[in-house]
C-alpha cells in the first residue's frame, strides 16, 4: 500500500533524506521511529506529496506520489506534528470545512463527523470554538480531520503526544480496529511502548538514513540477541553451572538466579528443565526476560555511532 | 518488495500528469477556502472593527474635511484647489480599507505558516492554484467591499450634501478601477512576500517593499487628479488608464510569481529568513559548469563549450523568439516612425558624401590628402581621435554595460526591462533608415556602417537580451518540478554560460570588426 525505492530530498545542500526505501502492505502498521531531525516529517512530506523527493520513487495507494499527486493527497489522511487547527472555528464547522474539500456529500460529511466526534469522546464539545479545546482534544480532532473521508492509508504524526491516557488509549483502539479493517498506517512516534504494542513493522531514521527495518522480534534479535530466559529455584545456583553448560550458556547468576540466552527455546527451555530435574532441583519459575523497543532502539543507535565514528575517523 | 511502480523523478517534466481540473472546478474549489477565510476575518474584531470605521466613519470626516478646505481656499479665490481635493479624498476613502487587505493578506498566508494551520490544508487534494486563488480573494473581498462601501457613503455624502457636487461618471469608475487594481498589486504582492518567509514579523518588514512603491504610485495619482481631474484633459485622464493599465499588467505578473512560488514545496521547503550564501553560491557554480540536465559538471573547456552553453542556447527557447520578435517590432517601428510628416528630418535632397569619405579614409589611414578645409580649418586630427585598439575597447565596453544594465534591471521586472533597454537602439536605427530612404538616398553606406560587423554583435546582443528576458521572467513562470529558487539558480547559470562562452567574445569579435573592418569597408562604398 506504500512503496518507497530510494526516496531522497535535499534543502539547499543539505541532504534531509538520504535514499529511504520502505513497503508497507495494506492493513499493516509501520512505526518510524527516529531522534528529532532525523528526517520522519520530511518523509512523510513526501509520501503525502507535498514535497517531491530529489531522486527515488513512491508510491501511496497505487498512485505515484510525484504523477499523481492530487490522487494521492486524497486518498491518504494526514495527521501534522502541529494540529494546526482553526481557533475561531467550532468543531463541526472545521470538519465540514475539510470535508466539503475532500467533496463528501453535505449529510455525509456531517454523519461522518458526528460518528467520529462520538468515537473520540468530542460529540460535547461541538459548539465550542476550537480555541477552547485542551490540547488532548485539539490532537483528536486533528486526527478526526485525518479519518473524515475514510482514506485507506493514515500518515500519523506523533498522534497520541499531547493526550491523556484514556485519549491515548481511544486512539490506539481505533488505530487497531481500522487496521483490522485492512487501513494502512505509518506512526512517527517517539513513544516507543505506543510504537511496539501497534506497529507490526519498525523502522529506524537517522540522519535520513533507514538504519534498520523489521519487525520487533527481528530487530530484537538482532541488535539485543536471542531472547533472555530467567531462571529461579528452591536452592542455590553455586555448583549448577558446570552441570548446565552443555546445555545452555549462562550469562549472568545470582544466589537462586540464572540468564540465559535460548535461540531456540523449544529445543533448549525443555533439555533445561530434564536437566534440572534429574539433578533433582525445584523449578520456581522460568519466564522470557522482557524485551522493550527501548532497548533495541538504544542498541540500534548506539551502533549506527559506532559505525558513524569509526567512518569519520 | 514488489516493483511494479515506476521510477518517476527522472522526469519532472512529466510531473503532475493527473487530469486537470477544469477552470469552473478549481473556482469552486478556491471558492471553499475563500468562504472559510472571510467567515474567519469577520470574526477577528482587530480586522472587523477598521473596517465598520473606514466604511462608515472615516467617508463623513472626509467629506467634512473636503467642505472645510473647500470652504477654506474659496475664501482666497482658490476654489479649483478645494474642488480637486474632493476626488482625490475619494480615491483615499477607497485606499485606506485596501490598506487592510495587506494585512489580511499576510496573515493569511504567512500568519497561517506560522501557526502550522497551513500543513493540513497543504495535505488536501486541493491543487496549489486553487489554494492561491482562494487565499488571494479571501484577503481581497472583505476591504474592497470595506472600500467599495466607505466610497459610496462618501459620495452619498457629496452628491446629497452641501456640496452638491457632480463628478463625471467615468472619473468614478476609474477611481474604482484604480482601487481594485491597488488591491490586487498589494495582495498579490504580499503572497509572493508571505510565502517566503516563515514568521509575520519577517513578512511585515518584507511588505515595505509593496508599500514604498505603491505610496508612489498613490502621489502621483494624486498629482494627476490635481492638475486634470476631467475627461477632457488628455494628460490627466489619460494618464489615470495608463497607470491602470499599467498597474494591470504588475498584477499580472505578480499574480504569476505567486502562483508560482505558492506551491507546497516553496511553502514548507524554504524560507528566505536565513540566507545561506554559501549554498547559493556553490549551486550558481554549479549550474554555471553544468552540462545536462542532471548538473553533471564539465571536464574541459571544449566539452563546456560544446554540450553547456548549447545546452544554455536550447533552454532559452521561448525567450529566444520573444527577443527577436521584439527587436523586429522595433526596427519595424522606428521604420514607420519615420514616415510619419512630423518626425521626419529636413535633409538634402542631394547628400555630400565625399567629405565623410575622405574624413574616413583619412582616419583608417588610405587618404593622406585632406587636412584642412577651405577656410584652413584642420578637419581631422588623428591626435585628437581614438586609436583603433581604444575604439574596440569602447565598443566593447559600451555595448557590455547596456547588456549588463539591462540584465540586472530585467531581474527586477520580470525580464521587461531587457526588452525594453536593448531593442531602444534598433528603433532609431529603423528611424534613420527610414529617413535615408525617404530623403531618396542609396541606403548601401548604412547597411556598410552596419552590416560589417552587425552580422556578429546583433546575433550577440539578441541572444544576450533573450538571457536577461528568461532570468527575469523565469519566476513567473517555473518548470513543473522545480522552486522558484532552483529555477532561478538554473537560469542564472545559463546565463552566466551564455555571458562568459558567446556574448564576451563575440562582442570583443564584432567589436575588432567594427574597428578594423568596417571602416575599410564603410569607405569603400562612400568613396
Amino acid at each position: 500500500m506504500i512503496e518507497a525505492q530510494g526516496l531522497t530530498k535535499d534543502f539547499d545542500g543539505f541532504r534531509a533524506v538520504d535514499t529511504v526505501s520502505l513497503d508497507i502492505p495494506a492493513g499493516e502498521v509501520l512505526a518510524l521511529l527516529g531522534p528529532n531531525g532525523a528526517g520522519k516529517t520530511t518523509t512523510v512530506r513526501m509520501l503525502t506529496s507535498i514535497l517531491v523527493p530529489t531522486a527515488g520513487w513512491a508510491r501511496v495507494a497505487g498512485c505515484d506520489v510525484v504523477r499523481q499527486a492530487a490522487q494521492v493527497r486524497a486518498l491518504v489522511g494526514v495527521l501534522t506534528e502541529q494540529h494546526g487547527l482553526y481557533e475561531r472555528m467550532k468543531g463541526l464547522e472545521y470538519l465540514d470545512f475539510f470535508g466539503e474539500i475532500y467533496h463528501l456529500a453535505p449529510a455525509l460529511r456531517r454523519k461522518r463527523a458526528l460518528d467520529l466526534l462520538e468515537r473520540f469522546g468530542l460529540i460535547n464539545a461541538l459548539d465550542k470554538r476550537l480555541g477552547e479545546y485542551s490540547k488532548g482534544m485539539k490532537q483528536k480532532l486533528a486526527l478526526v480531520r485525518a479519518m473524515l473521508h475514510d482514506p485507506p492509508v493514515l500518515l500519523l504524526d506523533e498522534p497520541t503526544s499531547a493526550m491523556d491516557p484514556q485519549s491515548a488509549k481511544q486512539v490506539r483502539d481505533a488505530i487497531i480496529e481500522l487496521e483490522g479493517e485492512g487501513r494502512t498506517f505509518l506512526l512517527t512516534t517517539h513513544n516507543l511502548t505506543e510504537a511496539q504494542q501497534l506497529a507490526d513493522k519498525i523502522a529506524v531514521i537517522r540522519h535520513g538514513r533507514i538504519i534498520a527495518q523489521g519487525s520487533f522480534a527481528e530487530l530484537a534479535q538482532r541488535f539485543v540477541g536471542a531472547p533472555l530466559m530467567e531462571l529461579h529455584i528452591n536452592g542455590t545456583v553455586n555448583g549448577l553451572r558446570k552441570d548446565l553448560a552443555d546445555v545452555v550458556q549462562i550469562e549472568d547468576c545470582g544466589a537462586d538466579w540464572l540468564r540465559y540466552r535460548a535461540s531456540d527455546p523449544a529445543r533448549s527451555n525443555p533439555a533445561l528443565l530434564r536437566r534440572l530435574h534429574m539433578l533433582g532441583v525445584e523449578v520456581v519459575t522460568l519466564a522470557l526476560v522482557p524485551r522493550t523497543l527501548e532497548d533495541v532502539y538504544l542498541q540500534i543507535v548506539k551502533e549506527d555511532e559506532a559505525q558513524q565514528g569509526a567512518q569519520d575517523s | 518488495m514488489t516493483t511494479t511502480a515506476q521510477p518517476l523523478i527522472r522526469d519532472h517534466a512529466s510531473a503532475g500528469a493527473a487530469p486537470r481540473r477544469s477552470g469552473r472546478d478549481t473556482l469552486r474549489n478556491a471558492l471553499i477556502i475563500t468562504r472559510r477565510e472571510v467567515r474567519d476575518s469577520f470574526r477577528d474584531w482587530r480586522i472587523l472593527v477598521p473596517i465598520v470605521v473606514l466604511t462608515f466613519m472615516f467617508p463623513f470626516l472626509a467629506q467634512f474635511v473636503a467642505a472645510q478646505f473647500a470652504d477654506f481656499v474659496s475664501d482666497y479665490g482658490a476654489q479649483i484647489i478645494g474642488e480637486r481635493t474632493i476626488p482625490f479624498l475619494l480615491m483615499i476613502v477607497g485606499f485606506f480599507p485596501i490598506s487592510i487587505s495587506l494585512v489580511i493578506a499576510l496573515e493569511t498566508f504567512v500568519g497561517e505558516k506560522e501557526r502550522r494551520s497551513l500543513e493540513p490544508l497543504l495535505s488536501t487534494p486541493l491543487t496549489n492554484t486553487e489554494l492561491y486563488i482562494g487565499k488571494t480573494l479571501a484577503a481581497m473581498i472583505p476591504p474592497l467591499v470595506s472600500s467599495y462601501g466607505g466610497m459610496l457613503v462618501y459620495l452619498g455624502s457629496l452628491l446629497f450634501g452641501e456640496l452638491a457636487w457632480r463628478p463625471q461618471p467615468m472619473l468614478i469608475a476609474q477611481i474604482m478601477l484604480l482601487t481594485s487594481v491597488q488591491a490586487l498589486v498589494m495582495v498579490a504582492g504580499a503572497v509572493v512576500v508571505s510565502s517566503q518567509t516563515t514568521s509575520t514579523r519577517a513578512a511585515n518588514l518584507l511588505a515595505s517593499f509593496i508599500i514604498i512603491p505603491m505610496s508612489l504610485v498613490i502621489q502621483g495619482e494624486s498629482f494627476i487628479m490635481f492638475i486634470a481631474p476631467d475627461a477632457e484633459s488628455p494628460s490627466g485622464i489619460g494618464a489615470l488608464w495608463a497607470i491602470i493599465a499599467g498597474m494591470l499588467v504588475v498584477v499580472i505578473l505578480l499574480l504569476r510569481v505567486g502562483n508560482s512560488v505558492f506551491n507546497r514545496e516553496e511553502l514548507l521547503g524554504r524560507t528566505i529568513d536565513q540566507l545561506n550564501l554559501r549554498a547559493a553560491l556553490v549551486a550558481i557554480w554549479r549550474a554555471t559548469r553544468a552540462i545536462d540536465e542532471r548538473g553533471t559538471p564539465a571536464r574541459s573547456v571544449f566539452e563546456w563549450y560544446r554540450r553547456g552553453v548549447t545546452l544554455s542556447v536550447r533552454r532559452l527557447g521561448m525567450a529566444s523568439w520573444v527577443t527577436l520578435f521584439v527587436f523586429v517590432v522595433a526596427f519595424g517601428g522606428g521604420l514607420l516612425l519615420a514616415q510619419l510628416p512630423q518626425w521626419q528630418l529636413p535633409l538634402p535632397r542631394a547628400a555630400d558624401f565625399a567629405t565623410p569619405a575622405r574624413l574616413l579614409g583619412r582616419y583608417i589611414g588610405v587618404d593622406a590628402a585632406l587636412q584642412t578645409d577651405s577656410r584652413g580649418h584642420l578637419l581631422l586630427d588623428n591626435r585628437a581621435l581614438p586609436s583603433r585598439v581604444d575604439a574596440l575597447l569602447f565598443f566593447v565596453t559600451t555595448n557590455g554595460r547596456i547588456l549588463l544594465a539591462a540584465t540586472l534591471l530585467a531581474i527586477f521586472s520580470f525580464g521587461v526591462a531587457a526588452l525594453i533597454m536593448t531593442p531602444a537602439v534598433y528603433i532609431v536605427l529603423g528611424y534613420l533608415l527610414g529617413q535615408v530612404l525617404i530623403a531618396g538616398y542609396n541606403p548601401s553606406f548604412m547597411l556598410a556602417a552596419i552590416l560589417p560587423h552587425g552580422v556578429v554583435e546583433i546575433p550577440v546582443i539578441v541572444l544576450a537580451t533573450a538571457a536577461g528576458l528568461r532570468l527575469g521572467a523565469v519566476v513567473t513562470r517555473v518548470p513543473e518540478g522545480k522552486t522558484v529558487g532552483d529555477a532561478w539558480t538554473l537560469a542564472l547559470g545559463d546565463t552566466l554560460k551564455i555571458a562568459c562562452g558567446l556574448v564576451l567574445p563575440g562582442l570583443i569579435f564584432a567589436g575588432f570588426l567594427e574597428s578594423f573592418l568596417t571602416p575599410y569597408v564603410l569607405y569603400s562604398v562612400l568613396s
